[in-house]
């Protein structure tokens, strides 16, 4: 397309860089030609934010948020609105499917080094992105003013409680009352319908801004803009339309039916996507058996539940998640792609995942000694795993290796003797074995096998 | 302006200048809307005392009221449960309530004005679940003694909200003001001194 055109765009061009945005972010806009599956879930996320935008709006035409009136009108929805149910259905299944999209996002940044210089502030503004994004789940949970609802923004807005001296004064201030009331549900409204998608809607352009100027990773992980044509355009690169938006409509559609099928058959996936203990209003004196937060905030809440101490747990919940900002200074391995990097990092981004998983299925449950010793362990295997990321940063000797296990298996070994507050030490030291086996293999193997080897980096991508 | 010298000092002093009033302004500008956020003066005043009959209950019993929006608790203790509670001290973290849990007159191993009658609010000092009223011995563990059960994280606290070693509240379950108007009615929300005044 040439640079100026006539007619309408022609006139707008002149005045608007209509054309030019086009061409910067779609038409001209050269992205690594050998993108695979784990590409699809940048675009699936600015999707759902649309899908949640688009149903929200409906919602809050229909929505009360009133102690007094918010059950109601929810039920209001679901029975006597035209195609109510179907809009709330979008928009609850949505919250679901975000965090499911956002997560396999991440996790390709994690396996393709995609966080590393200099996309070091596309993953910064992807995590402000997460955290606005559990905010504003978290706010939209307590609308419908169900009981899960209700002890559910009790249980962690009284998290802040903790907090030495100014503890209560700040949950108050969260609150505006006492107890969750009126007052909290009017505020949360109002930041889950303006406040938190606005600053959504700002992070994601930055988030794309920042990733158009660098330009986009790969699953090699190399820079396609150090090989480019007489004409100045990388050489493995593709122009993004109409290439990837074609891509992308093929995977809008899959997901679309994925998406249909949870939103028209099973919208509360079985307690998972929508809690039953949340189909009865809001009660003030009546907790329900079991408190467990949605599925998606659980690994964070098993880790507040690992430690005894209240104030220690929101604290160490609070770096599980700060942890993640610094990921680009952690893993400081040239090597961006999980294709190069060696096993033993293969085995630690794998156990990360297995952990998170586990971290979540614990936070659904009830406490047991079983299971907060479990907590703990898995705790400290999803922190550990930031360890042995940075000592993967480059080659050391033996000397390196069996001091960094020593000092980490002391250290787990003290607080099991000193602060593990379990009754029963059998299980103490049974599960004491969890990150034990985990730092032999990640620690003492590189020296002891050449499964610590990397390979060689192409100069241009494989495929 | 003849004049096309830049004064660079003079330039860097007022962009300064405008910055350091432009940010208390900012500042306090945003005092109005942070403090509209606090309990607003209705949910303070929303506190009045509650009057309650405690003369029918059976040895045993719980009743439940509501004071500022909170549960309160009443448990009319029979005499084998106060006299369970001397012997828990060893399992109990804060046995002698030193930690300002409750106005003075509570401050005792029964935590109330009469051994009787236990008056308490009825939220887990662990993260505000409604803990369960369990009085029955060895339901919740083989040598449980009776008392209260979070079901939410697990912490377990005596029959006079004493809360007990190795659970996640670390605090005794709040007593609220209040005292008997009569040997049969109390009135919670208020001490007998603070009517007096």
């Amino acid at each position: 397309m040439s640079a100026e055109a006539g007619g309408l765009l022609g006139w707008i061009d002149a005045r608007f860089p209509l054309s030019k945005m086009w061409r910067d972010h779609f038409a001209e806009y050269y992205a690594p030609k050998n993108f695979n599956f784990w590409y699809f879930f940048g675009s699936l996320a600015l999707l759902v934010l649309i899908i949640q935008i688009l149903s929200g709006i409906f919602l809050t035409m229909h929505y009360k948020p009133d102690a007094e009136l918010a059950f109601a009108s929810v039920e209001h929805i679901m029975r006597d609105v035209n195609w109510g149910w179907l809009i709330r259905y979008m928009h609850s299944t949505g919250a679901s499917f975000f965090f499911i999209v956002v997560y396999l996002h991440m996790f390709r940044g994690l396996m393709y080094g995609s966080f590393k210089s200099p996309r070091e502030l596309i993953w910064i503004f992807g995590m402000l992105i997460y955290v606005a994004l559990m905010g504003e789940a978290f706010m939209g949970y307590l609308l419908p003013w169900g009981n899960m609802s209700y002890w559910g923004a009790q249980v962690i807005i009284n998290l802040f409680n903790t907090i030495p001296y100014i503890g209560e004064a700040i949950s108050e201030w969260i609150r505006g009352d006492f107890v969750i009331s009126d007052a909290t549900l009017n505020r949360f409204f109002a930041l889950h319908v303006i406040a938190m998608p606005l600053a959504l809607l700002a992070l994601v352009v930055g988030h794309i801004l920042a990733l158009h100027e660098v330009g986009s990773n790969n699953p090699d992980g190399v820079e396609i803009k150090e090989t480019k044509n007489a004409d100045g355009i990388p050489v493995d690169s593709v122009p993004f339309h109409p290439y990837y938006t074609v891509k992308d409509i093929f995977g809008a559609i899959v997901f679309l039916a994925i998406f249909s099928v949870v939103v028209f058959f099973v919208p509360d996936m079985y307690g998972y996507f929508l809690e039953h203990a949340n189909f009865d209003p809001a009660n003030t004196l009546n907790t329900p058996d079991h408190i467990a937060p949605i599925w998606y905030f659980t690994p964070f809440y098993t880790v507040l539940r690992a430690i005894p101490n209240p104030f220690g747990g929101f604290v160490v919940m609070g770096l599980s998640i700060a942890v993640l900002f610094f990921l680009p200074w952690i893993d400081r391995n040239p090597i961006k792609s999980i294709r190069y990097r060696s096993f033993l990092f293969k085995v630690n981004l794998f156990i990360f995942a297995v952990t998170f998983i586990v971290l979540g299925y614990l936070g659904l449950n009830a406490v047991t000694p079983l299971y907060s010793q479990l907590a703990l362990r898995f705790t400290e295997l999803y922190f550990l795993f930031f360890i042995v990321l940075w000592t993967y940063s480059r080659a050391h000797g033996p000397v390196y290796w069996i001091s960094s296990f020593v000092i980490l298996l002391g250290g787990i070994t003290l607080y099991d003797i000193f602060m593990n507050t379990s009754e029963y030490p059998a299980l103490i030291w049974q599960t004491w074995s969890i990150p034990a086996v985990f730092l032999v293999i990640t620690l003492l193997l590189p020296f002891l096998t050449n499964l610590a080897q990397e390979k060689e980096v192409p100069t241009r991508v494989t495929s | 302006m003849a004049n096309d010298k830049i004064d660079h000092g003079r330039r860097k002093a007022l962009t300064g200048s405008v910055a350091i009033v432009g940010g208390v302004g900012a500042v306090i500008t945003a005092w109005p809307f942070i403090s509209s956020m606090n309990p607003s003066a209705s949910s303070l005043a929303a506190g009045a005392p509650v009057e309650v009959d405690v003369s029918k209950m059976q040895p045993g019993q719980q009743i439940q009221e509501i004071w500022r929006r909170k549960p309160v608790w009443i448990i009319r203790r029979t005499p084998e449960m106060v006299e369970s509670l001397g012997e828990l001290t060893p399992k109990l973290r804060d046995p002698e309530s030193r930690d300002g849990q409750q106005p003075a007159f509570a401050q005792n191993e029964f935590r109330s004005i009469k051994k009787e009658y236990l008056v308490l609010i009825g939220i887990c000092t662990h993260l505000g679940c409604a803990p369960e009223y369990r009085p029955e011995p060895g339901t919740i563990s083989a040598n449980w003694r009776g008392g209260f059960y979070c079901a939410c994280h697990g912490s377990r606290f005596d029959l006079a909200g004493r809360v007990y070693k190795n659970v996640p509240a670390n605090k005794n379950l709040e007593v609220p003001p209040y005292y008997f108007l009569s040997d049969g009615r109390i009135l919670i929300g208020m001490t007998k001194e603070e009517a007096a005044a």
